[in-house]
């Protein structure tokens, strides 16, 4: 999809082809500075040394990634077996990110799909009714979330009002919440790319499968599904990645209990622990960890477009 | 197209499944609406219409705090977009009319790492490299950090707006002896209008919307709106927080409907 954009499209030339490298300067300038020079210096402070409160002493020690996995005992001095606490955490978000993604695919898939099978002239609009809330700010939409579904938040006044429930539903500071939290905040990355591979099926396949006596569920499952394949991994892939790193819907709807990556990370610069190489380094691994996926799925869609 | 029972496109559910989306998208932020104009000072009961915590928030003890962190964000998104936008329309430029050269796929991907890239990691390396180059945190450092990851944002619609426009119109103008400048400017550039009003709009919202990167490269005492309702909002939930987000979130909308709109008279024509 994204690669589409760079090399795709018939209305390329090569009219300003000896000005290209002055038209990209500001680009690579501006990103190779304030993205992959600090990159690698946040590498570089995860092998330094803590300072207490904040930053770093330059001096080259493993101790951040001792810290993420071995545990020396109370008093630090026993050999290292395998410190659980922080990959429990990371392991959590995995979990966290992966439940949001399967809830955004259940609703996700059905409401792409059912917008891109409307008249062409009504899709556009049920796009942007879909997409609207993800440009409202993100702190906001979780803030708003927090506040319906809070213990005597309007959703359990109604619920009890109403007598659908005798007692009100305690969602917030659960996983359900954080996981609801996150469907939230990334549910369009999930109907876009679906909507946009089911809008160019060819629905003559299902047509000629229902022809050839396959009941409509059938269809779906062995004739639309696989078609629609690389747009369901992508919206997978575009949920899975910034849910893995989330801080807000952790920290606002999680609280104490459902502690994610991004809250870890985030204590160790702006919270108590102020311990600056381990945050450096529990990024590293997060970072890593993304770009494998990424890596996985390029290779994959490569293969898949031959 | 074949309608009704047969219709093998329908699939019993999907629509009220989609419906059941919108009301999960859309209830959060109704009700916070509807709660921004309670007059009771608790969130919970509801006491009729007012718009006093919309004065609360304009006139109210904190309301030097609102204006300033108001005044913030909107100066930090209003350069970085301006700044962004140029960035990306020149990007686009040799990206798209350069010719095939070795460090094109590259670019392309260079411009749109920030989006790969979890922004909690971009905060804390950002923050990091402030602090390595020892550049004292405050408006300045957010700007550049805004500039930053609006780049992308600005550049999809901008180059999928140039991909609309066929190369032959600068032809002709070169043809009739325009120099390549005068094609960017008067050809190209004019053509290029909707995409990059499209482009700006939605850098100035993504710029507008950060929390966790500004949260992260923000000097102490420098507050954006987000980074201020986040601060109120650890305290509790209260209405003129709900205000605050309301007009808040009345400029994304109004502006995304506008970015909407431009695009879609733009396919039109």
């Amino acid at each position: 999809m994204a690669g589409g954009a760079a090399t795709g499209g018939s209305s390329t030339s090569d009219t300003y082809a000896e000005a290209r490298t002055w038209l990209l300067l500001p680009a690579w300038v501006t990103l190779g500075i304030l993205v992959l020079a600090p990159v690698a210096i946040m590498l570089v402070y995860s092998f330094l040394t803590k300072e207490f409160r904040g930053g770093v002493i330059w001096e080259f020690s493993l101790g951040a990634y001792d810290q993420f996995f071995c545990n020396r005992g109370l008093f630090g001095d026993e050999p290292c077996s395998i410190e659980w606490t922080y990959i429990q955490i990371f392991w959590r978000s995995i979990w966290q990110a992966g439940a949001a993604t399967l809830l955004s695919l259940a609703i996700g898939f059905p409401t792409a799909y059912f917008i891109a099978t409307r008249p062409p002239r009504q899709r556009t609009l049920w796009v942007f009714l879909v997409t609207i809330p993800y440009w409202v700010n993100l702190l906001i939409r979780t803030v708003s979330m927090k506040f319906l579904l809070r213990d005597e938040g309007p959703l359990n006044d109604f619920l009890t009002g109403t007598g659908l429930l005798s007692e009100p539903l305690a969602i917030v500071n659960t996983n359900f919440a954080v996981q609801l939290g996150l469907f939230y905040s990334y549910l369009p990355f999930m109907v876009l790319p679906i909507y946009a591979a089911v809008e160019r099926y060819n629905f003559a396949l299902s047509e000629a499968a229902s022809d050839l006596y396959a009941p409509r569920w059938t269809v779906l499952r062995r004739i639309l599904l696989p078609s629609v394949k690389p747009g369901i991994i992508a919206g997978c892939i575009l949920v899975f990645v910034p849910s893995l790193g989330s801080f807000l819907a952790p920290d606002l709807l999680g609280g104490a209990r459902n502690f994610m990556i991004g809250s870890l990370i985030e204590e160790q610069f702006k919270g108590n622990a102020g311990n600056w190489p381990f945050g450096a380094a529990a990024s590293m691994i997060l970072l890593t960890m993304v770009l494998i996926i990424l890596l996985i799925f390029a290779r994959q869609q490569a293969k898949a477009e031959g | 197209m074949a309608k009704g029972k047969y219709d093998l496109r329908v699939y019993p559910g999907f629509r009220a499944i989609t419906l059941l989306c919108l009301v999960i998208l859309y209830s959060p932020l109704i009700v916070v609406m509807a709660y921004s104009f309670n007059a009771s000072p608790s969130i919970t009961n509801w006491e009729g219409l007012s718009l006093r915590w919309y004065a609360d928030v304009f006139t109210g003890p904190e309301s030097a705090k609102f204006k300033a962190a108001a005044r913030n964000s909107f100066v930090i998104a209003l350069i970085a977009a301006t700044v962004a936008t140029a960035i990306a329309t020149l990007s686009a430029t040799a990206i798209l009319r350069g010719g095939k050269f070795r460090l094109r796929t590259v670019s392309f991907g260079l411009i749109s790492l920030p989006l790969m890239v979890p922004e909690i990691v971009t905060a804390v390396a950002t923050l990091i490299f402030f602090n390595a180059i020892g550049f004292d945190r405050g408006l300045l450092t957010i700007l550049l950090a805004h500039i930053t990851f609006c780049i992308p944002f600005a550049y999809l619609p901008i180059s999928a707006r140039m991909q609309g426009i066929e190369a032959t119109y600068e032809q002709a103008a070169m043809d009739l002896y325009a120099t390549k400048r005068q094609a960017f400017t008067r050809v190209l550039l004019p053509l290029m209008a909707p995409g990059i009003v499209s482009g700006f709009i939605l850098a100035f919202i993504v710029s507008l919307d950060d929390f966790i990167i500004t949260n992260f490269v923000k000097g102490a005492g420098v507050e954006t709106l987000p980074t201020a309702i986040f601060g109120a909002v650890k305290q509790g939930i209260k209405p003129n927080i709900m205000a605050i987000s309301t007009m808040l979130l009345g400029v994304s909308v109004v502006m995304v409907t506008l970015s909407w709109l431009i695009s879609r008279k733009d396919r039109k024509t």
